[in-house]
């Protein structure tokens, strides 16, 4: 049982604030020798594996790591391309580890802001009246919870699917962001969340949420 | 609970088919265009969750709910997708939506020679099987006439 990322969307769409809590990883480390038996390809300034599913590495993955050293991006860590270093046949024997790419802040508030319109699509597309928009979203990996408060500020919570729990998870964000950011004579509205309280006491109820919910009805 | 309405696309994004029997609110706009919202919508979710899935998808997208509704969703190999809205009472009918799409949708449209694919079904036996299969549902209606 897991919860793996909390997101909290302020009412005009803007990602305010973000922590992944755990994500398990599915990683696959392999010594390659010259002729690369994949097809890489660039993709979103990623190198992506186009063909050539084996031995846990899979179609879509990314190229994390090349001998140990992490990559960056489509950049090796001593700023090389990563293709072209693959393509060189003098950097063989290599070891590179794929996994499945993570997501850049970029793409986190794109996806945050994405959310925002398909969440109010959902409740324009309802066939009964006065729907609101998606409150959960069921995938086979995991599932997304909504809450939408009355000032329309947005927490979503991506879990295990058989996390149980995760309704009272998201008032108790509420209540921590009423309580740590909103009271924070600091903190302006709308704008990114940086106060240290909040961190560590959400970081605290989803520890509390993921061993609470583990026995509960879903799980 | 209660089946309100249901949705078939294909790959293209073309509607092949849509019915409905309780819905209680229409969108407020054109069918056509109504179709092309949902079927934005349903494309923009699976983007969206194949890139926060924390690991690698197997079914991808199975449903989503609101406060009213619930929106069950499968795709096949081939790209066909069939939507079913329900009310929020409903677990998961995958194997449902599998059988519109075997037993109806290939055994009558698909291995029908006067049937053109790609576009909206015209077939009077689909449409009535459909229905009739629809409305057999244990799930169908318990709540309205």
């Amino acid at each position: 049982m897991a919860i793996f990322s909390v997101y909290v969307v302020n009412k005009a769409g803007g990602l305010i604030y973000q922590l992944d809590s755990y994500a398990p990883r599915a990683e696959a480390e392999k010594t390659f020798s010259y002729p690369l038996d994949l097809l890489l390809k660039l993709h979103d300034e990623r190198v992506l594996v186009a063909f050539g599913q084996r031995d846990g590495i899979r179609v879509g993955h990314a190229v994390l790591a090349i001998n140990g050293m992490d990559v960056n991006g489509k950049y090796t860590a001593d700023g090389k391309e990563v293709l072209e270093y693959l393509g060189n046949p003098a950097n063989y024997p290599v070891s590179i580890r794929f996994g499945r790419p993570r997501l850049t802040s970029n793409e986190k508030l794109m996806l945050a802001s994405m959310f925002h319109s398909l969440f109010a699509i959902g409740s324009q597309l309802s066939p009964e009246q006065g729907s609101s928009g998606i409150e959960m979203l069921e995938t086979d990996t995991f599932k997304l919870h909504c809450f939408q408060t009355l000032t329309g500020i947005k927490f979503v919570v991506l879990a295990d699917p058989r996390q149980a729990g995760i309704d009272s998870l998201l008032r108790k964000i509420y209540e921590i962001y009423s309580d740590f950011a909103l009271k924070n004579p600091f903190y302006s509205l709308e704008m990114p969340i940086r106060c240290e309280l909040f961190d560590q006491n959400l970081k605290l109820a989803l520890e509390v949420a993921e061993k609470a919910g583990t026995f509960g009805p879903g799980s | 609970m209660t089946v309100h309405n249901l949705y078939l696309f294909d790959r293209n994004g073309v509607c092949l088919h849509y019915s409905e029997w309780h819905r209680k609110k229409q969108a407020g706009i054109p069918k056509e265009e109504e179709y092309k919202l949902m079927y934005g919508m349903l494309f923009s979710i699976r983007s969206f969750v194949s890139k926060m899935s924390p690991l690698d998808m197997k079914d991808g997208f199975l449903a989503f709910q609101t406060s009213r509704y619930k929106l069950h969703y499968y795709e096949t190999p081939t790209g066909i997708k069939v939507v079913m809205n329900t009310d929020l009472g409903v677990g998961s009918i995958r194997d449902v939506l599998h059988h519109i799409y075997s037993a109806l949708y290939v055994e009558l449209v698909v291995k029908n020679p006067l049937c053109p694919l790609g576009q909206t079904v015209q077939s009077e036996l689909f449409r009535s099987r459909l229905d009739s299969y629809i409305r057999s549902l244990p799930f169908f209606s318990t709540r309205a006439g």
